[in-house]
């Protein structure tokens, strides 16, 4: 099995408080710390445990700068074989579309079975993986939470439905799936796994090197565009106490027992 | 020349969710003008009751009856939906989990833009749709412009747009079978069966009081505090979805849209950020108490009150303060 797993480096949520900058041009990146996207590590794990069960090849790939080289070795050291990073000035300020369009050379250059896709990434919109399946008419299951090898031809997926349940289909390969947390417990990677993957050379691949017209990614080719980030006007929100813990927890505890909080 | 918007009807047991009229709400926010028509895949006897029941509130009902569309599988609605939307338009679905399996590929196919979880619409002016937007699991939010000249899909976020109260009007099913059904694509992916959710030792849905727990525990030797926690006040552990990832509780614990949909008298939530997929399991308008160290984390916008503080510190000694008040 031939497996592409398409990454992003991101801003890692639990490790920063996201501040925006105050032009709104942007988020605040100065002390930012990155890390690979938290699906695509359940994504990457999936690939890892299939090839292991059926054999093949895993190849992770990523549209961004010489500094998201970091998270394919992160995901090499996980276990993928091989890197591929997508990088050209005409790529910046693609839309989903836009990445979909560069991710869809890379698999019509390669012979790849299957296609995993983290469900989403920071900007939560989860589109990517639908959109490139679309373009390759290829099958499609977003948030896919169980996975399992029927055969050279095809596969059993689970989807992650509303109230817990779970949607079971069958699809052909080739296929695109976004994967959803939760599905595997990904490994851990540890220094000495990055070290080991250090000197494993990942090539560079940009819009000649593919094929693609500049004009039809990057800002030029995106209809949708970000203009600004901003902190919404929220209203009220919540009464945040203050004082010292003391008074704190007497000013809970009296809240919980008039809500009904204390039993 | 008025916008023309489809919308997506979701519905489940032979009732629509209530994004179908949310929808008309964001519809109206795109553009005051537009003509706004109803989608509605299915067959049989369900079909019909969602179209009549969105034909009062949408001057136009679309209907499609085929034994294909009995399950909603999104693969093959995509089809459908291609063979019958104009070019130019825009088509409106809902942010869940069946529009995030259809959403990004019909843009595709009907070669128009798309746009994610659409929050908001701050206007329509020159072919170009300025969309507010959430990033980062809610704690920035941004303004996208939308080109539509060459239409666009728009998932839009459940409970994110007031619901447009039923108009009592008497809107027009029209059968659009014929014309939707023809060579229909999908084959490739095939429904086989839903499993339902297991049914865990206690069941969240009937909890009075719920002390729920988030990723700002951080380790499994932590979650102690927190099952002392429900024992002082009286009350069941819940938790979001990281823990449940992490396997420290069951998934029949997992508040949100893809667990379960809880309506206590008191949530706490604990070192929960509150993404809109776990508030939109809280229903019943509890009293919401938030503890999270990260001041900006969403889940302060919709709680009662907050305390911005480590969980790990305070939650033993909010036990013990209880304990000794109970003596």
């Amino acid at each position: 099995m031939e497996i592409l797993v398409c990454i992003k480096r991101v801003p890692d949520t639990s490790e920063n408080e996201i501040e925006v900058k105050s032009d709104g041009t942007d988020i605040e990146r100065d002390d930012l710390v990155y890390s690979v996207n938290e699906w695509d590590n359940y994504a990457v794990e999936e690939a890892i445990q299939i090839r292991d069960r059926v054999g093949g090849s895993i190849t992770v790939v990523t549209v961004g700068d010489e500094e998201a080289e970091e998270v394919l070795r992160r995901e090499m050291a996980m276990g993928a074989d091989n890197g591929i990073l997508l990088y050209d000035e005409a790529f910046e300020g693609s839309d989903g579309k836009g990445i979909a369009t560069i991710l869809k050379a890379v698999v019509e250059k390669g012979n790849y079975d299957l296609i995993l896709t983290g469900a989403q990434a920071d900007d939560g919109a989860g589109q990517v993986g639908g959109m490139l399946a679309a373009m390759l008419d290829w099958p499609y299951a977003s948030l896919v939470n169980k996975l399992e090898i029927l055969d050279d031809k095809k596969i059993k997926v689970g989807r992650e439905i509303e109230g817990g349940n779970q949607e079971m289909n069958e699809v052909d390969l080739p296929c695109v799936l976004s994967i959803q947390t939760g599905i595997n417990e990904p490994r851990y990677v540890g220094i000495r796994g990055i070290r080991k993957v250090a000197s494993l050379e990942i090539p560079v691949n940009g819009a000649g090197d593919l094929g693609i017209s500049p004009e039809s990614v990057g800002e030029s080719g995106a209809k949708v565009k970000r203009l600004d980030y901003f902190i919404p006007d929220l209203g009220e929100g919540a009464e945040i106490l203050e004082g010292s813990t003391e008074e704190i927890l007497d000013k809970l505890v009296e809240l919980l027992k008039s809500k009904g909080g204390i039993k | 020349m008025a916008q023309q918007i489809f919308a997506y009807i979701v519905y489940k047991d032979g009732t629509a969710d209530d994004t179908a009229l949310e929808m008309i709400t964001a519809a109206g926010k795109i553009d005051p003008d537009a003509s706004v028509t109803a989608v509605v895949f299915g067959t049989g006897a369900n079909l019909d009751g969602v179209c009549n029941e969105v034909a009062a509130s949408y001057a136009e009902v679309w209907k499609i009856d085929n034994e294909a569309f009995a399950y909603p599988n999104a693969e093959v609605i995509r089809g459908g939906l291609v063979n019958i939307i104009p070019r130019g338009c825009i088509v409106l679905v809902s942010h869940d989990t069946f529009g995030m399996d259809l959403a990004p590929g019909l843009s595709i196919k009907l070669d128009s833009a798309f746009v994610a979880d659409a929050v908001d619409f701050e206007g329509l002016e020159d072919g170009k749709l300025k969309t507010v937007r959430q990033e980062y699991s809610g704690m920035a939010s941004t303004h996208v412009l939308c080109n539509v000249a060459d239409g666009a899909v728009i998932n839009i976020r459940p409970g994110a747009f007031q619901a447009e109260e039923s108009k009592g009007i008497n809107g027009q099913v029209i059968d659009k079978s014929a014309e939707a059904t023809g060579d229909l694509p999908g084959g490739a992916r095939r429904f086989l069966e839903i499993v339902e959710a297991e049914v865990g030792d206690v069941d969240i849905k009937k909890s009075e009081i719920l002390i729920s727990v988030g990723r700002g525990i951080e380790d499994e030797d932590n979650m102690e505090i927190i099952h002392d926690l429900a024992e002082a006040t009286g009350g069941d552990v819940s938790c979001s979805r990281p823990i449940v990832d992490a396997k420290w509780l069951e998934k029949s614990r997992q508040v949100g849209t893809s667990g379960q949909t809880v309506k206590p008298q008191v949530y706490m939530a604990l070192g929960i950020s509150g993404s809109f997929q776990h508030v939109g399991g809280i229903k019943g308008s509890p009293f919401i108490v938030a503890i999270n160290k990260n001041p900006k984390a969403p889940i302060f916008q919709i709680a009662d009150v907050g305390v911005v503080t480590d969980i790990i510190e305070f939650v033993p000694e909010l036990t013990e303060k209880i304990n000794e008040m109970k003596g």
